[in-house]
């Protein structure tokens, strides 16, 4: 193996790094509870689980090369799905989060059977009017609450397990969110892994060398739809109902936001970079109201001085690509 | 009935030549200078803004909208030699991360100069009030008028800028093939930033005309920014004929199809669903109008690149 | 058994109002190096689009080994034994020599919706992809990521792309472009020493290294083949004296 990594083997983390991020993720609500800091038990469910939509995303646009303006749409299916279904009262969470992911991946599959036969700029703009689509639908039909959303009454249900409580649902979004990320391990390293970032390396060589490449950008949108609408379910029992908001198109960039913080193609770039996001939108929102200003200034550094994220000033700087 | 849809009409073709103000500029960039401009729409933001500051200081609207267009266009030059300059030679996903970060520092911006409730920009005395374009049927405000009147006479500029001086030749060179445009020896820097201060000088002028009629707010740049691409990318990126014809064609469907989709409804269905359905499904024709274009002509109605 | 193991028959393909591609028919036999010249924009690379599928034809069709593949898509075209390799090197140019030639192996041996198998210690197919490597003079070069290779072993590897295939018929594109003389000789070797083991159409300005490697040769102008036979049959065929090699072909030689 040539010491140092490729674009083919840059994505896989170490099995060593797995298992640490995994038991520090485990204790952590364990420490903050005996710290007596429960705040951050619940702002920890909700870096697990933007971690879980930004790796969703970091598949497709890191990975894969598909700069998707428009996983909002994924996030509102899953959420809007358990929040209807929660309008009786209360959903057994083994009904509503597999639906959810679902409804999500059919949404993703047809979006993206549409969305992948274009390139480059069209790509971009035909996600984001998709999830445009999706926004109308929200804040219009009044079975969906308009613009007021749908507030749930309690989170789903799961015997033996209480999600009222932070610490309960704080290890619940853990195992889901352990479960997704144990897949997207698996998916990185697989044959499809190695494709789908070959695809993004050189598409017009992988069809020549006999991939089917539309297929296999749209295996992938499909499942990153899903995950994304996982995380939209899971967001949608932590703050108790979903909003239109969770389908605009700057719910959509900040993810996009995130999977750079992190490491666009790296495969802790989502974990990572929700984290970044979380913290300083939390220490910099306590000194000024004006948090926007700093992110955007962030950004507009990151994107000068590291164009491929902050993982990557570890590296050389490689020369930014055209897409 | 008839007249009802002709106001519509008229309402249509406002918004549609309002668009085209943002469209033109947006599609210049994007064809010109291969560059994807999120903060397009912050640049019309920052026109109505500066717009309605100048006119609270001078209570004058016309110097007060041709300040605003000035002080744009200068913003937009400075912003293309400083960031935009580099920022072509970058990703798209570069460009999208950069230019989404200018929103957020735009609305910010403008909230901690202006502060946060929506600056009030009023219709000026001369052109308050209605004139009658059918006697005792159809009564229009002479400001939409003169709206109209202006997108006309500005499209009618900008169409003999690019199809009749050497600076549009330029243009259409450039769009067409930039590289080339280079060999040909067109001193292709300087009409990067003339074309990108034309764009914000736009900018300004639609949000110096709307600013009237709608609230001068911080998210006035988002709203517009998804319809302003919508309709260069149907149009065909690159392409000035395209971003007009886009844009009566995205005015027209947004606000005649609400009358009449709300209408239809209303015959179907409990009004209230059909005041709220109607208008929705309006904006997402428009957006499956562009996924349809997208789909069977990928470079848009007017491709301008062959 | 069908001599032919590709046949065009009767091939259009417009861009617009051009004619690029006007009822082309071509032959190309089972085992032979067929070569395909012709002045530039006679549609060469156009022919060779729609033969490996990236274009598709407006009529006509195209029969390999029998089969029509006209509107078969590029993969299975490729799965079929249809390969090709690019005028304009197109690599992984991120990645080593290993990973790219296993990269087109993998593709061979399927699997690549295998969403869960591990396949980072495949030995398979860096065993497929040292062979390739070695059969194309890459050995030496195994570990290292292309965009640090020479031109010409660019070249060789482009041809290692398309030979990891595993194809029946190779579509090679202008292989000795932009290489030196003494690189375009190790080409000219390799093609050579492939002879036999799969069959060619060769695209090729260098006329030279054309008629030093073809079995036979199509004259292709203005879109369609106004000839086609062995190297003495073009070299003296008056139309094709005419047509093409008359006067540009000093300057074919030349380039």
């Amino acid at each position: 193996m040539p010491s140092t990594p490729t674009p083919l083997t840059q994505g896989l983390p170490s099995a060593w790094s797995a298992i640490g991020v995994a038991v520090a993720l485990a204790i952590y609500p364990l420490l903050m509870s005996v710290a007596g800091q429960d705040f951050y038990i619940g702002l920890g469910s909700r870096v697990l689980i933007l971690a879980l939509a930004a790796s969703a995303l970091n598949l497709v646009l890191g990975y894969g090369g598909m700069i998707s303006l428009g996983h909002a749409a994924f996030l509102g299916i899953g959420g809007y799905t358990v929040a209807l279904l929660a309008q009786g009262g209360s959903a057994p969470a083994w009904l509503a989060m597999p639906l959810a992911v679902i409804a999500a991946a059919a949404g993703a599959a047809l979006i993206g059977a549409v969305s992948l036969r274009t390139r480059g700029v069209y790509f971009i703009m035909i996600t984001l009017a998709f999830a445009q689509i999706f926004y109308y639908l929200a804040v219009s039909l009044r079975g969906l609450g308009g613009d007021d959303g749908l507030p749930m009454l309690a989170r789903v249900e799961l015997p033996g397990l209480s999600l009222g409580d932070d610490i309960g649902f704080y290890y619940f979004v853990l195992a889901l969110a352990g479960l997704a990320f144990m897949l997207l391990y698996r998916l990185a390293a697989s044959r499809f892994g190695r494709a789908l970032v070959a695809i993004r390396e050189n598409e017009q060589r992988m069809a020549a060398i006999g991939y089917p490449v539309y297929r296999l950008k749209l295996a992938a949108f499909t499942l990153s739809g899903g995950l994304a609408g996982l995380a939209g379910a899971l967001l949608a029992n932590l703050s108790l109902g979903v909003t239109p908001h969770l389908l605009t198109w700057h719910q959509s960039g900040i993810l996009i936001v995130m999977v750079i913080l992190g490491g666009s193609g790296y495969f802790w770039g989502g974990l990572t970079g929700a984290a970044i996001y979380m913290l300083l939108e939390e220490s910099i929102s306590t000194h000024t109201e004006h948090w926007n200003l700093w992110l955007g200034a962030l950004l507009l550094f990151i994107v000068l001085v590291a164009p491929e994220g902050i993982m990557s000033l570890r590296r050389k700087p490689a020369k930014a690509e055209r897409a | 009935m008839l007249y009802l849809l002709l106001e519509q009409g008229l309402n249509g073709l406002q918004y549609g030549l309002m668009l085209f103000l943002l469209a033109a500029g947006l599609t210049l960039v994007f064809g010109i200078m291969d560059v994807i401009n999120l903060a397009h729409g912050s640049l019309y933001m920052i026109g109505a803004f500066l717009a309605a500051a100048f006119y609270q200081h001078l209570e004058n609207y016309l110097a007060a909208l041709l300040l605003a267009i000035l002080a744009t266009a200068l913003i937009g030059a400075l912003l293309e030699q400083t960031l935009y300059r580099r920022l072509q030679k970058m990703s798209h996903l570069s460009q999208v991360l950069a230019t989404f970060a200018l929103i957020l520092i735009a609305n910010e911006s403008v909230k901690i100069i202006f502060g946060a409730q929506p600056l009030m920009l009023p219709v000026p005395e001369m052109l308050y009030g209605p004139i009658e374009l059918v006697e005792d049927e159809l009564y229009y405000p002479r400001f939409r008028m003169l709206i109209i009147v202006v997108g006309v006479l500005v499209a009618l500029g900008l169409y003999l800028l690019v199809n009749r001086t050497r600076i549009g030749m330029w243009m259409r060179a450039g769009a067409s093939n930039p590289g080339m445009a280079a060999v040909m020896g067109v001193r292709i820097q300087p009409l990067f930033t003339f074309v990108f201060a034309l764009g914000a000088g736009l900018c300004a002028l639609a949000g110096a005309l709307l600013g009237p009629l709608l609230a001068v707010n911080v998210g006035m740049g988002e709203s517009i920014l998804i319809p302003a691409f919508e309709v260069i990318v149907i149009g065909g990126i690159g392409s000035m004929r395209g971003a007009l014809v886009g844009s009566l064609l995205v005015g027209m469907i947004d606000t005649v199809g609400r009358v009449l989709l709300t209408l239809l409804l209303k015959a179907v269905s409990d009004p209230a669903t059909a005041n709220s359905v109607g208008p929705t499904l309006a904006s997402m024709a428009v957006s499956l109008l562009m996924v349809a274009v997208l789909y069977f002509r990928p470079q848009g109605l007017f491709p301008a690149r062959g | 058994m069908n001599p032919a193991l590709l046949q065009a028959q009767g091939l259009v393909k417009r861009f617009g109002g051009l004619l690029a591609t006007d009822h082309c028919n071509l032959e190309v036999a089972r085992g032979e190096i067929h070569a395909l010249i012709g002045p530039n924009g006679a549609g060469k690379t156009t022919l060779l689009a729609q033969l490996s599928g990236e274009l598709a034809p407006d009529s006509g069709r195209i029969l390999f080994d029998g089969k029509d593949i006209t509107r078969l898509p590029i993969h299975k075209r490729v799965a079929a034994g249809v390969a090709r390799s690019f005028q304009i090197t197109k690599l992984f140019e991120r990645l080593s020599v290993r990973e790219n030639l296993a990269l087109a192996v993998q593709a061979r041996s399927g699997h690549s919706f295998d969403l869960l198998g591990a396949v980072a210690d495949e030995a398979a197919l860096d065993q497929g992809a040292a062979e390739i490597a070695a059969r194309v003079g890459l050995g030496d070069v195994f570990e290292q990521v292309v965009a640090t290779l020479s031109h010409g072993r660019q070249r060789q590897l482009e041809l290692g792309m398309a030979l990891a295939c595993g194809p029946r018929l190779l579509l090679l594109d202008e292989p000795m472009a932009g290489t030196d003389p003494e690189e375009s000789r190790q080409m000219g070797k390799l093609i050579l020493s492939l002879r036999g083991h799969c069959t060619f159409i060769l695209v090729e300005h260098d006329m030279d290294a054309v008629f030093r490697l073809a079995d036979r040769v199509s004259v292709l102008v203005a879109g369609s083949v106004i000839a086609s036979g062995t190297v003495d049959e073009i070299r003296s065929d008056p139309q094709v004296i005419a047509a093409y090699l008359g006067d540009d072909h000093d300057a074919g030689a030349a380039a």
